[in-house]
């Protein structure tokens, strides 16, 4: 079986490439229009999110802190597939209709949402207390306080868990799929249910993952590089 | 300058702070000395109202925060910039250079301009002999000199009363005598100073009143030559003989 299939393929070099190039450009499209936009807006969006949450756990007010912990525990406990079809299959039941992007963008920002929140406060708490007294002792607020004196240096310590939610992230969008959003591993899907080559096209959209993935990864080197120039070495 | 009336300070069920009374002219030195647990860090931190007196009323100059009734955040962080904090840890912001850490009050809180801070700050490193490193990173300071920025950073904001909480505590030897030089020229130039510490010859030198805390309250208080050549207390006899 395999050795016909790899036969078929492999001493059919003209179809190989006919195929790989028909469908090239519909994935790449797929993941600038959908994947890459998806990712980035869901990240800043569940970033954001993801502060709001951590200051709300560590700002001693019981009702915010309580609030913080159901969504985070909420959203952890159950599947990110579960939590997408919801909003968009489950929430019409309610009279809310929402367009498949939007929809994703609302789950997977809630996802990242909670999952960074806890690497964000985490990444507070790794402040020394000195730090905040100092910048109190100048007379700054709470925020300016945060603002100037915590989170760059949070930022620092955040950086390597935060990159593997974003990195995750890329990879969970294919889920989008489920809710069809035109993403690229819809694109691939909806080529291989007209040619069959499910194993090259399935494939083809994995290599492109990680070409994505291996890319983020470098840019993460980066960052980390830029915000360690103050640390002794 | 200041004026402290019956202030109080409570932990949970530890009484820290049993009330304490004293006032301080302006442009004097003041030193407070006694053993751990005595009160004293407690105090200084009181008096920049980094921890919050359970009772008692705090004023320096013409304002004043009374600790029995309700004040706002505002009142609080007004009230700090009166009075500009040296910490034993020094606590510098790793992130910043030393001119960015002494340029971060007064561009953050004062909203000055900061072509005109920078320039400020410059004086200020000058004027603590650390010009030259102005754009190093803490990490890449002494202690001393790191301390010496945090002596700066807190003038940079113009208070009224320098606080200063074991500020060689965390030194070598070698270099404690450089941060003293600098604290010392503070005192010279007018500065009031209130200063917790364990260094008997500075306080000898340069305090114009030396208090003895020790149990959360003021044992005793005097010149330096009163303090330490005729102490009057039994408790001050006992630690002056202990640390010498």
């Amino acid at each position: 079986m395999v050795k016909m299939y790899l036969s078929n393929v492999m001493l059919d070099p003209e179809r190989l490439t006919a195929i790989a190039q028909s469908s090239l450009l519909p994935l790449v499209k797929g993941a600038l229009y959908y994947t890459i936009p998806l990712t980035i807006i869901t990240f800043l969006l569940g970033l954001i999110l993801a502060i709001l949450t951590a200051l709300a756990r560590l700002s001693g007010v019981k009702v915010l802190e309580i609030i913080a912990r159901v969504y985070v525990s909420a959203i952890r406990g159950t599947p990110l597939l579960v939590q997408l079809f919801i909003i968009f299959y489950g929430l019409p039941n309610l009279g809310i209709t929402i367009d498949p992007f939007p929809a994703a963008v609302i789950g997977f920002s809630l996802n990242v949402g909670a999952y960074a929140s806890e690497i964000i406060r985490a990444a507070i708490l790794s402040i020394p207390k000195g730090q905040w007294e100092a910048a109190y002792s100048l007379g700054m607020t709470y925020g300016q306080t945060l603002r100037r004196v915590v989170f760059p240096q949070a930022a620092r310590v955040s950086v390597p868990p935060l990159s593997n939610t974003f990195i995750s992230l890329v990879k969970d969008t294919s889920l989008a799929s489920l809710i069809l959003v035109a993403e690229m591993f819809r694109k691939a899907q909806e080529i291989a249910s007209t040619n069959y080559e499910f194993l090259l096209l399935y494939t083809e959209a994995g290599l492109i993952y990680w070409v994505i993935c291996f890319l983020l990864s470098i840019v993460q080197g980066r960052i980390e590089e830029r915000l360690n120039r103050y640390i002794a070495r | 300058m200041i004026s402290v009336q019956g202030l109080y300070k409570q932990f949970g069920d530890v009484e820290v702070l049993k009330g304490i009374d004293l006032t301080v002219d302006k442009g004097k030195v003041i030193v407070i000395i006694g053993p751990s647990g005595s009160g004293k860090t407690t105090f200084l931190r009181c008096l920049n109202v980094l921890e919050i007196p359970t009772k008692g009323k705090i004023s320096i100059g013409d304002r004043q925060l009374d600790f029995s009734q309700n004040m706002t955040k505002r009142d609080i962080h007004e009230f700090r910039r009166l009075t500009g904090m040296v910490f034993q840890n020094y606590n510098l912001f790793p992130h910043m250079t030393a001119l960015e850490n002494v340029m971060e009050g007064p561009v953050t809180v004062k909203r000055e301009a900061k072509e005109q801070a920078r320039q400020k700050a410059m004086a200020l490193l000058t004027k603590v002999g650390l010009a030259d490193k102005a754009h190093h990173y803490p990490f890449q300071l002494s202690g001393g000199q790191q301390q010496r920025v945090g002596i700066a950073r807190a003038l940079a904001m113009e208070p009224e009363v320098m606080l200063f909480d074991e500020p060689t505590s965390a030194l070598d030897p070698e270099l404690v005598g450089e941060v003293l030089k600098v604290m010392k020229d503070l005192a010279n130039e007018g500065m009031t100073m209130v200063i917790v510490t364990h260094e008997m010859r500075f306080a000898k030198e340069v305090a114009d009143e030396v208090i003895f805390m020790d149990g959360g309250f003021i044992v005793e208080r005097g010149t330096p030559q009163q303090l330490f050549t005729n102490p009057q207390h039994e408790r001050t006899k006992k630690f002056l003989q202990l640390i010498q």
